[in-house]
């Protein structure tokens, strides 16, 4: 319980920091929202009184304090340049971003793992060295890249799916379907990656004692690499995990807008361009909730995996 | 151990079920399935993140969109003249004082309520006024004295003096009176509806079936937000848009055989616009040794492969009543003289400039890179420096903060004031701090004349003002290369930025 309520404590802490280094980054910049509401018909009397409209001609600390008043209200207040409530504009887009998280997570858990368990098991050999090849260059090719590589082949030459027709989560299958091909975009660099320090911890694993006695005992290699080294081999690849979780959710910025999914990154990316800091807000504070929670889930699986992590946090 | 892995099992079966199962849906969004329903899927590379009130809305894209749902007293035609909308017909005073409109009987807004004289004075008032935040004063309406409503169906406005070009501003937008969501769910009387907008991906706009005019030929529109250069190409190739406008050169000549391409303008002046009041450019032997130097053929072959009308001063083509042919050459590439000017005003090595750049309009950025190689002959050093959309605003143009920038200026109606009024010394628009005495006379003296030949040849008195004092360095009114899928017809190119959709129809 203690251990629970030091991360929420955590959590609270992170977001407000976060969140106050987004609000003083925008005072910064040059340009603000209501200048670039204006536009080209901005002149300093129309300036000012959208500015006082909005709240703008405050100081930044009253600014964030109303702002935070409304957040803990439950009121994320209106987007400035769709002059619509913001959780309306971005609820949807969350929940996009976050089925495409989960499956590029997905993705990379299901083959990085059993892969880098095979490349340990036959390191040295002439498909480990194929593979470790592969992998260098999985990892230098840009995942925007792999996007266009992706919506052509599937798209426009095997017409798997129609890209820049993105269903909407309303039909879910066919949502889902075109979300996979992103998440392997996003996914392919990030298994890469996985497969190589999993391998790496495993052959620095099977170097130790145990397993020297475990084999002398009689037991096949394999065996013991599945039974015990693994265990033993994921601790530091849970928590790497955790971290790629976090990068997930901003490499689908640029995933996204290769393929046309309306997602939370294009949407911060636009907002912070125009200044919008309601919706700037929103999306930093949920990014930062998502980063916490998923350092919380890697300490947790982590301390079932090895129960003398438990030691220091759990009573 | 086993439940984990029991569980994983499951996790991936369901997700293939998913894949497979709901593949091939009925609804599927194919370019034949929106042919037989009568849509239509246009591609839009920026998003309508602005009000989507007409009277509050600033970007060009807001407005090219919302051309469809909302009309005026009068509106525009493709070939620049002006028609008769929501007013069926209007009289002018002798005196040029009185303008009395009778409504067309039985217009419809979207909402049902038919148009009264009361939403178009409330309409007009609400931009004369503009004491609503957001609302954007029409400055010609501070001529109205008067704006009275007699009855039901009649609207007459008195002005203080004459305006020849008033009736260009009744296009203005005629809105419900007691209707206060324009911002989010807007309401007009234009051909097309307007039903819902998803921020950074879609608005949807459907046809209007009670409208008083010639109906749109489509029954629905789904505008796609696609900013990513290569996603735009996949989008049009695998089907997911019919219809892309804005193209550049490369990604026309890219498209392939489904399409066909057509060709408008832009309706834009493109130039290197110089802050005339920051030296070296508040000499005008340095401005004009720049326009010798600039090649803008050049510029047009290099970086738009040849697509582009070449310009002389602050108007385009399309607007053929006011535009001067002769002053696109007036100054002819001649690197010489433009090395003696330079010497004459104190630079005979040259000298270092910054062209300030919006990096999200990369035919800007093409043309500032033509540019500063060109102006290498005569040694002048031309450092890009490529700021934010909301930088450039800021900096450029609200604070005037700035040596040198390229970009197109376009005109918010069917007048030559909507171009040339920026450049009067008073103007608080006057970004690159043109100050001219003979200039401003001119503007005076246009206001003044009710004449429509004789307005017309001041308008170009002014416009040969520009170039003779070398005002911008102009290069062109671009090329607006639309793809537009084959067995669409209907496409129609104004002088002004719009995208008209009414007459867009399946042929056969």
């Amino acid at each position: 319980m203690k251990y629970a309520a030091k991360r929420l404590l955590t959590l609270i802490l992170t977001m407000l920091v976060v969140s106050f280094l987004a609000f003083a980054a925008f005072s910064l910049i040059s340009g603000n929202a209501a200048e670039i509401m204006l536009g080209t018909q901005a002149t300093p009397e129309r300036v000012a009184a959208l500015e006082h409209e909005l709240g703008l001609d405050r100081p930044l600390l009253v600014r964030y304090g109303a702002w935070l008043a409304g957040f803990f209200t439950g009121d994320l207040g209106v987007s400035y340049s769709y002059r619509q409530p913001v959780w309306e504009l971005i609820g949807p887009k969350t929940a996009v971003t976050l089925w495409l998280s989960l499956l590029s997570f997905l993705l990379i858990v299901l083959v990085s793992i059993p892969l880098g368990v095979v490349c340990a098991r036959y390191a040295g050999g002439a498909l480990d060295g194929a593979h470790t090849a592969f992998n260098q260059f999985c990892m230098a090719v840009p995942s925007f890249f792999t996007g266009i590589l992706l919506s052509w082949l599937f798209g426009i030459v095997l017409h798997w799916f129609t890209p820049g027709a993105f269903p909407g989560l309303a039909r879910f299958g066919s949502a889902v379907k075109y979300l996979l091909f992103a998440a392997v975009a996003i996914a392919i660099p990030r298994i890469a990656m996985t497969v190589r320090m999993l391998r790496s911890t495993i052959l620095s694993e099977m170097q130790k004692d145990y397993v020297r006695t475990a084999i002398s005992r009689g037991n096949d290699r394999s065996g013991v690499l599945v039974r015990h080294v693994l265990k033993n081999a994921l601790v530091p690849v849970v928590t790497f995990l955790a971290q790629t979780m976090a990068e997930i959710v901003a490499g689908s910025i640029v995933v996204e807008q290769v393929f046309g999914i309306p997602g939370l990154g294009r949407m911060l990316v636009v907002s912070i361009a125009n200044r919008d800091y309601p919706v700037v807000q929103a999306i930093v504070v949920i990014l930062a909730f998502w980063v916490v929670l998923s350092g919380t889930a890697a300490d947790l699986i982590n301390g079932r995996i090895d129960p003398r992590l438990r030691l220091g946090g759990e009573t | 151990m086993k439940k984990r892995i029991l569980a994983l099992v499951l996790l991936v079966c369901v997700l293939s079920a998913a894949l497979t199962g709901c593949g091939g849906g009925s609804k599927e969004d194919s370019p034949e399935n929106r042919k037989t329903a009568n849509e239509l899927n246009v591609g839009i590379a920026q998003d309508l993140d602005d009000s989507l009130d007409p009277h509050k809305a600033v970007a060009a894209g807001t407005k090219e969109v919302m051309f469809n749902v909302f009309e005026g007293l009068v509106k525009p035609t493709p070939e620049g003249d002006l028609v008769p909308a929501i007013a069926e017909t209007y009289t002018i005073s002798d005196d040029h004082l009185t303008y009395t409109f009778h409504l067309r009987q039985g217009v419809k807004f979207h909402n049902g309520d038919t148009v009264t004289a009361e939403d178009v004075k409330y309409s007009i008032q609400r931009c004369a006024d503009a004491t609503e935040t957001g609302v954007l004063q029409v400055a010609a309406f501070s001529a109205v004295t008067k704006l009275e409503t007699p009855d039901e169906s009649t609207v007459v406005i008195t002005l203080a003096e004459p305006a020849n070009e008033f009736l260009s501003y009744l296009t203005c937008a005629v809105l419900p009176a007691d209707y206060d969501r324009q911002d989010t769910a807007p309401v007009g009387t234009g051909p097309f509806r307007f039903v819902s907008r998803t921020a950074q991906d879609s608005i949807v706009l459907e046809r209007f079936d009670d409208y008083w005019g010639t109906p749109a030929q489509l029954s629905k529109v789904t505008f796609k937000i696609i900013e990513n250069a290569d996603t735009i190409m996949m989008s049009l190739q695998s089907g997911a848009v019919d219809l892309f406008a804005h193209l550049t050169i490369t990604q026309a000549e890219q498209l392939g055989e489904g399409f066909t391409v057509a060709e408008g303008t832009m309706n834009l002046v493109q130039a290197m616009y110089l802050n005339n009041g920051e030296k070296p450019f508040d000499d005008v032997r340095v401005r004009q040794a720049l326009c010798y130097a600039v090649d803008k053929q050049g510029v047009i072959d290099q970086a738009f492969d040849g697509y582009g009308s070449p310009i002389g001063s602050s108007m385009y083509p399309a607007f053929a009543k006011y535009f001067d042919p002769s002053l696109t050459d007036y100054y002819s590439h001649d690197t010489a003289r433009a090395k003696a000017l330079l010497a004459e005003a104190g630079y005979p090595d040259g000298f270092s400039m910054t062209i300030t750049v919006p990096s999200n309009y990369q035919p800007h950025i093409d043309t500032a890179q033509v540019i500063a190689q060109q102006l290498k002959d005569i040694g002048v050093t031309a450092e890009l420096q490529l700021v934010e959309w909301g930088t450039w605003l800021s900096d450029v143009y609200a604070g005037r903060q700035f040596q040198s920038t390229v970009i197109g200026v376009d005109a918010s109606n069917m007048t030559a004031r909507a171009l040339l009024e920026r450049f009067t010394s008073t103007a608080s628009n006057d970004f690159i701090n043109y100050e001219n005495a003979e200039y401003d006379a001119l503007f005076a003296q246009a206001q003044a004349s009710y004449d429509d030949a004789v307005q017309t040849a001041i308008y170009k008195q002014m416009e040969r003002n520009l170039t003779e004092n070398a005002a911008n360095v102009y290069i062109q009114d671009m090329a607006d290369l639309v793809a537009v899928r084959k067995g669409l017809e209907g496409v129609r190119f104004y002088p002004i930025y719009v995208l008209d959709l009414s007459a867009l129809r399946y042929a056969g």
